[in-house]
């Protein structure tokens, strides 16, 4: 076991999963010999070279449907978009052509491409650079939407994706880059579709989101001075989503709140709201909680943009707003 | 413009690409009549009048070698071996379509025999064969590529993005423009200032040749060349092949107002199938007593493959969820 940051951890991963297999390789702008804007790639095009570390013009529309025809013959792309707002140039091949080829050939072809980036607000970014997107991409049948919130986490969950043979976006919250935490030793995996508990508790149950998991569970610390004892879970993937274990807390504690970064209108909180309520009504003592980013683009400057996201102080309130209830 | 040299093919080439051409067209008359007849739940654009393309092209491609096709694809399936009876089943909807029944006219797949999909969509076959080429060449095989597209494809961003990639990285790619001088009912002449598309390939660094997409032996010639540099791993090559499509955009469409009837009419005798049979009769390269059978032979194929889709299954709406995910 070591402590390593988040991005440490993943390019780990990643490193691993290029010595294991020929077949993967990477494309994105700067990640060559710079070695990546996140530095996701430090140190492998010295080992690899420019076949398997593919510095690109910048065209995301282009490279994500090249490397979506390089997946279909027995390559594993791994798409690195830097920041995951430059994808949307490329939305039409990602949703018309990676998400389908599967369902439409009838399982005859398989599509092992990974496509990652950053989303998240923070940092004075502005709206071209601060975006989150994973509700949009959860709902297109055929993708894997990965959001990791631990360097642990985001070793074994990058691992599975680059295995897997579905597309698969691995999306890394800027504010948690350099958040140091444990890592096992050695190779592991951790499969999709497995929430894990960041926090054991039995007055309510919160389900947090990306960066969000580590706000919530800062807020639990403060209220747990009162004696509140909350339950916190990091869905981990949210295509597929563990509503399982998120229902069998809710089973436990009867409260639920949703705390996610992101939109609210049609959301990750709607959805996981409206499981709850069709499948664990009878466990609900209270109305399902959503907290959730302001519905504005993501401004620039630090009090304006400090005002657009759920914070400690925010979460912990609305915690006590849903005990109240 | 690139028209026939003289062939130095023998007979039995001759012959393959004569039956290939007419194989496509009796298999997409028959769809035409299954249209008609309403057995086709679904849209049909069809190649008829371009079959030199598919023919001469897939001619010199292996068979794992791939290609990426349109929503007139059914002859560059064809010509890449799907059969016959897979294909008219496909557009029938049923389970033993190439497809599953999942895909209809314009997501034909076959990857058995290298065709990665027709697409509903204008200009993403020319970013997947590109990708396509980039594992062919990252994984140091033979294998070549190769990115069927229409004039309407050209001003489409795919073009530039792609071609671009695949010129810098030498893939092993063919990217074929089927120029058929409209864009559904758009004439090409309206939306591009310079109407060659071959000549962008200079702005791109890689070669690009204009074929008179009529004449078999022209395409074939072109693409042999093509396929030969991309195998060898000096990189792709642009084939502009001027041709016409005869039938309107899609069956049942109106097919007036944006083109004349004697346009029609004047590329009716530039037919592909007929020029190249009365070539072949004309110069002696082979005989009726050649031709006659195989007009024969794919005649009753085409006769079995429309009674085999016929009697197909239709797909169990309990697999309506199957192969979304790979597991």
């Amino acid at each position: 076991m070591r402590d390593l940051t988040f991005t440490v951890a993943a390019r780990e991963a990643l490193a691993e999963e290029m010595a294991r297999d020929p077949a993967v390789f990477v494309m994105g702008e700067g990640i060559g010999a710079r070695g990546g804007n996140w530095a996701t790639t430090t140190g492998l095009y010295d080992q690899y070279g420019p076949w398997r570390l593919r510095d690109t013009p910048i065209a995301e529309r282009g490279f994500t449907g090249l490397c979506t025809g390089a997946a279909l013959v027995g390559g594993r792309p791994v798409v690195d978009f830097m920041f995951l707002d430059f994808l949307l140039d490329a939305m039409g091949e990602l949703i018309n052509q990676t998400a389908k080829f599967q369902y439409m050939s009838g399982g005859r072809l398989k599509m092992p491409i990974v496509l990652r980036g950053t989303i998240g607000v923070g940092h004075a970014s502005a709206t071209h650079h601060s975006g989150n997107y994973y509700p949009m991409l959860s709902h297109v049948p055929g993708l894997r939407v990965v959001v990791p919130t631990t360097p642990g986490d985001a070793k074994g969950l990058l691992k599975t994706a680059i295995r897997c043979d579905d597309p698969v976006f691995f999306l890394e919250h800027k504010s948690l880059l350099g958040l140091k935490g444990p890592v096992l030793d050695g190779d592991y995996t951790i499969p999709f579709g497995q929430a894990r508990i960041a926090r054991e508790g039995s007055q309510a149950s919160v389900v947090a989101i990306g960066w969000m998991v580590h706000q919530t569970l800062a807020a639990c610390e403060e209220l747990a001075k009162e004696g509140l004892s909350i339950e916190v879970i990091d869905p981990r993937t949210l295509s597929p989503l563990d509503i399982g274990t998120i229902l069998a807390s809710v089973h436990k504690t009867g409260r639920l709140l949703v705390v996610d970064e992101d939109y609210s209108p049609y959301g990750a909180g709607a959805e996981i709201a409206a499981q709850v309520v069709a499948q664990g009504f009878d466990d609900l003592d209270a109305p399902v909680m959503r907290l959730n980013g302001v519905f504005a683009p993501v401004p620039y400057s630090p009090p304006l943009e400090a005002a657009m996201v759920p914070t400690v102080g925010s979460i912990a309130r609305a915690i006590r707003d849903l005990l109240a209830e | 413009m690139l028209s026939a040299p003289a062939t130095t093919l023998g007979t039995t080439d001759l012959l393959s690409l004569y039956r290939q051409m007419v194989l496509i067209r009796r298999t997409e008359e028959a769809l035409t009549r299954a249209h008609q007849a309403g057995a086709i739940p679904g849209s049909l654009h069809t190649y008829i009048g371009q079959e030199a393309i598919a023919s001469g092209v897939c001619a010199h491609l292996r068979l794992d070698d791939v290609l990426f096709s349109t929503h007139r694809g059914h002859g560059h399936a064809l010509a890449k071996g799907v059969s016959p009876g897979a294909l008219i089943a496909e557009l029938l909807g049923r389970a033993t379509g190439v497809s599953g029944g999942r895909g209809g006219s314009m997501h034909i797949f076959s990857p058995e025999v290298g065709v990665m999909g027709t697409s509903g969509i204008v200009g993403p076959s020319i970013l997947l064969a590109a990708g396509a080429g980039y594992t062919f060449r990252l994984l140091h095989t033979e294998r070549v590529s190769v990115a069927f597209f229409g004039d309407g494809a050209v001003n489409n961003g795919a073009f530039h993005e792609g071609i671009n990639m695949a010129a810098i990285w030498d893939l092993p790619v063919l990217f074929v423009c089927e120029n058929n001088l409209y864009a559904t009912e758009v004439p090409f002449a309206t939306v591009a200032r310079n109407p060659n598309v071959a000549e962008r390939a200079v702005a791109y660094g890689l070669p690009g040749v204009l074929v008179d997409g009529n004449d078999v032996l022209a395409v074939h010639a072109a693409a042999g060349e093509a396929v030969r540099r991309a195998r060898a791993g000096d990189g792709p090559t642009l084939l502009e092949c001027r041709t016409y499509r005869t039938r309107g955009h899609a069956e049942g469409m109106r097919d007036a107002g944006y083109r004349t009837p004697e346009e029609v009419a004047e590329w009716k005798t530039r037919d592909p199938i007929a020029r190249f049979r009365d070539r072949l009769l004309a110069e002696g390269l082979a005989g009726e007593d050649d031709l006659a059978p195989i007009d024969a032979e794919v005649q009753s194929l085409v006769e079995e493959a429309r009674r085999f889709a016929d009697a197909s299954p239709w797909p169990a709406p309990a697999t309506v969820l199957d192969h979304v995910y790979s597991t």
